[in-house]
């Protein structure tokens, strides 16, 4: 269905090739899962077989990309639309109208096709991905899964063949990305549709996917083969391949059902072992931050509902709970972005709302969901100059923390140049130049490969120990174990749920890690946990 | 809004407004342009306020609760700040009716010779500011009246049904139309973190410091709406026959060039014998030159609005408004303009505001707005220790969902 020939791409004042040497089929009704580390050309890939490459991002594409038949030198995006359909990563900018059923048309009438056509296939499409209700609703008023689902919708409607995907589960909390993941079975199952889709959070997908496609290096040749194959050479994989890694199962398991039934013996190893305990923080030590019974109004709902929460130093504590839980409203708070409705909050003794931002950002910093709202300057030099005058630091202290953070970044680097990780790295650093006791994270894995992610755990926890209270806001199950000392889950802006992190994930389905999973009801939430314990036994 | 006023209305006949029952978008166009004309036809402010009023009362009884229809409170506003310039500038420039009630007197600004005419400050009267009093609120409810329109019918509705060859227009209109909300909030996260590196978010300053990653976020977010656009098969086009492109164009051309020439026309004092001809030979040769245009595009519409008895009544309505009140300044001019000089108290003439309430007739013939869904809108609840509920979608089988959920 889709067909790479000997295919390369190179942008414009780029050196190196995007990608080069591409061979690859994609067979007709196969859900093909692209994966490898960030900067390797998963986009650039994905947007040859839409056309967009290099038709709308400008370049060279040598070699033959056929889909369906059609070559995508000869046709252009547009005259792909009625065989390829696109969704990018972020969905609201795919939607051209306002509202889901218009949405979902406006493919279709593009094309021309006959009104009572248009008509029953828009009706099939909202059966098909459960949007019935939604039908009339303004698209700014969706949650991002339902956002997700009327994307993946409005190109469905024009049945196309191959359906191209670039990271649709990234921004979901783990209820909504299964919602996304389960319309696309069904597509696959039921409609033979083609999907070819890249994905960080290999967790969530990898078991449903037929074939692999790994891109191991820029520019090296991609390898393609059936999952277990390519998860047990691949240098991104998700935590349950390796566990099977680790405890050498052949073939490897892709999913926690498989993983379970190998884990017999292995959960007999662990039984008489215990994960090591959380360290026991200093009682007396006063706490950076108190919320008592606050309540945060935006617009005319609700946002927080008497939530009270105490972050004494050294601690990290993860927010979580589905998108719209008020997990960022209440980091807001905490920098003083929203006012308190009823009840108090107090960050270093000081009242976040009142108090100048050149005073606040030492006792609190804040990176946000988008670091790059953080950065203005054109270089990471001139960046991390203002942040130490923003911050009355001594000339230098920014520049090191990145030094330290990103080697071998140069200072005229321009920080949209950078990738997703290293500006996540650069906003860190920004905001650690105040030297703040309490560090507040939105969102910090979102567009992270497990590289880029395993840095931020070793550097968070090297901060924690250092003294620092970390409070993060994440959809991230296996992040929250890695690092987090306890978890705070959010539901409507009330706390549902707080307690150390072993006990309150392990609880619940939805937040519990693939290794506690696996190995219930032994209490491991980690990959490295386990390596500990075995090495520590043999 | 409240909802008994919704409960009461709905059981007057018409179907509950959805997609297929909605009233054409034109039709409340038409029928706020006939309110709107009637207001440009008096100053008497009992009659302003009336028209004004039942603008209000179809709101308030048919508008949904679509992001658009919360428009209608900002038109409001609009409308007091416009009446406070107005009156803002009878106090401080004068006013040119002489009046004999002096109210108070401001200091005099002495001005040079070349500005005679122009006065700042000086004595202020009764009746001039009335004067001005009645000429803001009949500005005001001009715009009350386009606001009431603006929340009652989806602006992007109404640019559907433009013709074929209008259909790219329509599109940039409508993707402006989203992109401003988008741009609002873009300033708002922006100066959030401009609080975070420990700068001020308040003050001009702050606003002009984020404008240029605003604009980039914006262009952005354009390139990439363009590219989805394009993988949707936006543009794509029928083969036209040379011959017909170039009639099309030159139909197209040539009747605007008519259309302005007429209007010209008519609009000066020796032209008005061979005006109107020309005016019409030109809307004629350009609307045939857009049909003609519309061949190029091969997209088809997807449930376009249905002009129906409704739309009659509605649109009706508002026209009849508008005419009855031509008639009647030309008939009673002193009651639909009241003198200022001497001051008199306004009086409602009787027939021109029966006439307004026909503008109410929206109010019983639209379709109302359906209720609010009792049910919160977040459609999978997965909290701690409550099992997921879809309630709409079937559940999908699914390896190892079983072993998942224990």
């Amino acid at each position: 269905m889709i067909r790479f020939e000997q295919v390369s791409v190179r942008y414009d004042n780029a050196a190196e090739p995007a990608v080069a040497g591409v061979d690859l089929t994609v067979p007709e009704g196969e859900l093909c899962l692209l994966v490898g580390p960030s900067g390797v050309g998963k986009s650039t890939l994905l947007g040859a077989v839409s056309g967009l490459v290099p038709h709308f991002t400008g370049g060279v594409l040598s070699g033959r990309v056929t889909v369906a038949g059609r070559d995508t030198r000869t046709h252009k995006p547009r005259e792909l639309a009625d065989v390829v359909g696109t969704v990018g990563q972020d969905p609201l900018s795919h939607f051209v109208t306002d509202t889901v059923e218009d949405e979902l048309a406006y493919g279709m009438e593009s094309l021309g096709l006959a009104p009572a056509t248009m008509r029953r296939r828009v009706e099939e499409t909202l059966d098909l991905l459960g949007l019935a209700e939604l039908r009339d609703r303004p698209i700014a008023t969706l949650s991002g899964g339902q956002q997700q689902r009327v994307a993946i919708g409005s190109v469905l409607t024009v049945h196309p063949k191959v359906l191209v995907l670039d990271e649709p589960t990234s921004a979901l909390d783990p209820g909504a990305a299964e919602e996304v993941l389960a319309v696309l079975q069904r597509l696959v199952h039921d409609l033979g549709t083609t999907v070819l889709m890249a994905e960080h959070r290999l967790e969530r997908v990898v078991q449903y996917a037929d074939q692999v496609i790994l891109l191991p290096a820029p520019g090296a040749a991609p390898l393609q083969g059936a999952p277990a194959d390519i998860m047990a050479l691949s240098p991104v994989h998700p935590p349950v391949v390796a566990l099977g890694r680790l405890a050498g199962w052949s073939p490897l398991p892709l999913s926690v059902r498989d993983a379970r039934r190998k884990a017999g013996p292995l959960r007999e190893r662990l039984a008489d072992r215990t994960p090591p305990a959380a360290p026991v923080l200093p009682a007396a030590a006063a706490p950076v931050a108190v919320l008592d019974r606050l309540s945060v109004r935006r617009g005319r709902t609700e946002a927080l509902r008497q939530v009270s929460l105490t972050v004494r130093p050294g601690e990290t504590v993860a927010l979580m709970g589905r998108n719209g839980a008020g997990k960022s409203t209440l980091l807001s708070t905490l920098v003083g972005l929203h006012t308190a409705a009823s009840g108090t909050v107090t960050v270093g003794g000081l009242v976040p709302s009142r108090t100048k931002p050149g005073e606040l950002i030492r006792q609190v910093g804040l990176v946000p969901q988008e670091p790059r709202d953080l950065l203005y300057a054109d270089t990471v030099a001139g960046e991390c100059a203002a942040a130490d005058q923003d911050a009355h630091a001594a000339p230098g202290t920014c520049r090191a923390l990145v030094t330290a953070l990103l080697p071998g970044v140069l200072d005229e680097t321009h920080p949209r140049d950078l990738s997703e990780g290293q500006r996540l790295a650069l906003a860190l650093s920004v905001v650690l130049a105040a030297r703040p006791p309490l560090l507040l994270l939105d969102e910090p894995t979102r567009g992270l490969d497990y590289a880029a992610k395993g840095r931020l755990i070793a550097l968070l926890r090297a901060l924690a120990a250092d003294g620092h209270a970390i409070v993060l806001a994440t959809h991230d199950v296996e992040l929250a174990a890695e690092l987090a000392h306890r978890v705070v889950i959010l539901a409507d802006g009330e706390v549902v749920a707080d307690g150390p992190t072993a006990e309150v994930v392990v609880s619940s389905p939805a937040f519990a890690p693939q290794v506690s999973k696996i190995l219930a009801p032994l209490p491991w939430l980690t990959v490295p946990q386990v390596a500990l314990a075995l090495e520590e036994s043999s | 809004m409240n909802t008994g006023l919704r409960r009461n209305t709905a059981g007057r006949g018409a179907a509950v407004a959805t997609r297929s029952t909605a009233l054409h978008a034109g039709a409340w166009w038409l029928w706020a342009l006939g309110l709107a004309t009637a207001a440009s036809r008096t100053t008497n402010p009992l009659l302003l306020l009336l028209l004004v009023a039942v603008a209000g009362y179809v709101v308030a009884a048919r508008r949904t609760d679509a992001p658009w229809a919360k428009s209608y409170g900002a038109f409001l506003k609009l409308g007091l700040v416009v009446l406070a310039i107005r009156l803002g500038f009878a106090v401080l420039l004068g006013s040119p009716i002489p009046g004999t009630y002096v109210l108070f007197r401001l200091p005099e600004v002495p001005l040079p010779d070349w500005a005679r005419g122009v006065r700042l400050g000086g004595k202020v009267t009764a009746e001039g500011l009335l004067f001005a009093l009645y000429d803001g609120m009949k500005l005001a409810t001009l715009l009350v009246c386009v606001g009431a329109a603006n929340a009652l019918a989806n602006p992007a509705r109404l640019l559907k049904s433009l013709p074929g060859a209008l259909y790219e227009a329509g599109v940039a209109v409508v993707v402006a139309m989203t992109f401003a909300p988008n741009l609002v909030t873009d300033v708002q996260r922006l100066r959030a973190a401009r609080r975070l590196r420990g700068r001020d978010d308040r003050g001009v300053r702050a606003l002009l410091q984020v404008g240029l990653p605003v604009l980039e976020g914006a262009l952005e977010r354009s390139v990439a709406l363009a590219a989805a656009m394009d993988a949707r098969g936006y543009g794509r086009s029928a083969d036209v026959p040379a011959g017909i492109r170039r009639t099309t164009a030159a139909l197209t051309l040539g009747g605007l060039l008519g259309v302005c020439a007429g209007t010209y026309a008519l609009l000066s004092a020796s032209g008005a014998g061979y005006g109107v001809p020309v005016l019409l030979l030109g809307l004629v040769s350009a609307l045939a030159g857009l049909r003609l245009g519309g061949r190029r595009s091969i997209r088809s519409r997807y449930r376009p609005d249905r002009w129906g008895a409704r739309a009659w009544l509605v649109s009706g309505s508002g026209i009849a408004v508008a005419a009855l009140m031509i008639y009647a300044a030309s008939h009673d001019p002193l009651a639909l303009a009241p003198p200022t000089i001497p001051l008199t108290a306004p009086t409602l003439p009787l027939w021109p505001a029966l006439s307004i309430l026909i503008g109410l007739l929206p109010a019983f013939v639209a379709p109302p707005p359906a209720l609010p869904r009792p049910t919160p809108v977040s459609p999978a609840p997965q909290v701690v220790p409550a099992p997921r509920v879809i309630p709409t979608r079937r559940v999908i089988p699914k390896p190892n969902s079983k072993e998942d959920r224990t």
